[in-house]
């Protein structure tokens, strides 16, 4: 059974959020939406200082087998994207809740996020 | 539709794959990681679950004449111990499935198709049969069949067959298959031993009764030394086959399609003596220049950048569409993408630039031989 990191909160387009510093967040995709995809082999994040709106595509995850839209679970401006992950995108696969991390954002506002109890017991995630 | 479980679901199980729906068999994707999966089949070996597969037997005095008129190739050519890729055609040159038939004696046939045409092939073959002294029956249902692949599958399997039969296995050629004594399960059975298979490498397929599946897929595994074998789901097989340039049907073939535009024209035998289903369509397009002057064709494309085709996505020529890819994905051997798909024959020579619309975005792809990948002997 994906792991759901107990720590965080989530979308339901899988898509994790951690808040950081002031309203600064950090968004990387669940290990239910890792499993689900496959080994990922290229990743299109958002531009640094572009806007990024909750619930609204910004950019692609694409693996083995399909390609997936990436949807911002928050509203505001990229302030970092991970280029370790746009290099090595089986990061993402390998530790999607740590390395695997994939923007931030100063976040004005935040889209409709569950908690990691509802979020694994929707998605049939591993708290523990 | 029914869902099937084919004899080893609970090795699977056991082993944590993850499942989906193929041809109404619940089959294993991947195990863990597909990637590791399909490297693993390039440089050790890979072990494979492909029960879903079917058997269908021809026997009779008329069974190699019968094939002749059923399937499109010259069945009766075939000397024994031989197989043969070949296709079973509709009247209309449509393709119903392609499959591979084994002869295991002078009127004695095994016909391999695919797991979601397995009963419509034994269906056509059936009808197709009356008139001629031959028996068809369809085994699917009680046959399982183990696959074997890549550089290290012979050795693998020598270790469960008697020394002095190992020469059965080490001189068997591409495309033969042979009954070879395994042991295992306490006992030793003849089985058939095929060196066949569809990823590109080196590799046997092993067909057995299912109440033998289970015992024959472990003594397989313990055979095996540590990171020598790797299970391997769909998603790696399926991956294997598309840089092995193999058709898969419902992607490069189905009955909308014919022979010639997938490139299987010299699987057609126009020339063989007498009727065969589907003759005088086939004849026609092939005089029409289908696949070769008129039509599409499907050919190999190779992404110039790191975005990959997908199955579906349109293929372009200076912003026209020309053509559709069937299949396609990063190409984990290779480095780059890979596709095929059906361009109209104008825009099919080798080294001519096409685009894939990537869902609006154009990535540059390049018209390349067939296969990308070409194992070293």
């Amino acid at each position: 059974m994906p792991k759901v990191a107990p720590e965080l909160q989530y979308s339901d387009e899988h898509e994790w959020v951690s808040r950081g510093e002031g309203n600064s967040v950090s968004v990387g995709i669940s290990e239910v939406a890792t499993d689900a995809l496959g080994d990922i082999v290229y990743v299109d994040l958002p531009e640094v200082g572009s806007t990024v709106t909750a619930g609204e595509t910004c950019g692609e995850v694409e693996s083995t087998k399909s390609v997936s839209d990436l949807y911002s679970p928050v509203t505001g401006e990229v302030t970092e994207i991970n280029d370790a992950v746009v290099g090595d995108p089986a990061l993402i696969n390998n530790d999607p809740y740590g390395a695997g991390w994939l923007f931030k954002v100063a976040a004005e506002s935040e889209g409709p996020l569950l908690s990691a109890e509802e979020y694994a017991s929707k998605n049939g995630g591993d708290l523990s | 539709m029914t869902e099937n479980y084919t004899a080893l679901y609970e090795e699977h199980k056991k082993l944590g794959a993850s499942f989906t729906d193929f041809g109404g068999w619940q089959m294993p994707l991947k195990y863990s990681s597909e990637l590791a999966e399909h490297h693993a089949v390039r440089k050790s070996a890979g072990l494979f679950d492909l029960s879903h597969m079917g058997e269908v037997w021809v026997t009779g005095p008329q069974a190699a004449a019968f094939l002749d008129y059923a399937l499109v190739g010259k069945i009766s050519a075939m000397a024994e111990g031989k197989a043969k890729y070949s296709l079973i055609c509709q009247e209309d040159g449509g393709i119903i499935d392609d499959l591979i038939a084994y002869r295991r004696g002078e009127d004695k046939f095994l016909v391999v198709p695919n797991a979601g045409n397995a009963k419509v092939v034994a269906e056509a073959l059936l009808e197709r049969a009356a008139g001629f002294d031959v028996l068809v029956e369809d085994a699917s249902a009680e046959t399982s069949l183990i696959a074997v692949q890549g550089p290290l599958a012979e050795a693998i399997l020598l270790r469960l067959v008697p020394a002095e039969q190992h020469a059965l296995v080490t001189e068997l050629k591409y495309y033969a298959a042979v009954e070879v004594p395994f042991t295992f399960d306490g006992g030793t059975q003849d089985l058939l031993l095929a060196r066949t298979g569809y990823t590109g490498e080196d590799g046997f397929e092993i067909f057995v009764a299912n109440g033998s599946a289970a015992a024959l897929w472990q003594a397989i595994a313990d055979a095996a030394q540590e990171g020598e074998l790797t299970p391997a789901g769909l998603a790696s097989r399926d991956s294997l086959r598309l840089e092995a340039g193999m058709p898969l049907y419902g992607n490069e073939l189905s009955r909308e399609g014919n022979p010639f535009a997938a490139g299987l024209g010299p699987v057609v035998a126009l020339s063989k003596e007498g009727d065969f289903v589907g003759k005088d369509a086939l004849a026609a397009l092939k005089a029409d220049g289908a696949g070769a002057t008129s039509g599409r064709k499907l050919v190999g494309l190779k992404g110039l950048g790191r975005r990959a085709g997908r199955g579906h996505y349109p293929v372009l020529k200076d912003g026209a569409v020309v053509g559709e890819v069937t299949s396609g994905q990063p190409s984990p051997t290779l480095g780059y993408p890979v596709a095929l798909a059906y361009v109209d024959v104008e825009h099919s020579e080798l080294g001519t630039a096409l685009d894939i619309d990537l869902r609006g975005k154009s990535e540059p792809f390049e018209v390349v031989a067939l296969p990308f990948y070409k194992r070293q002997k």
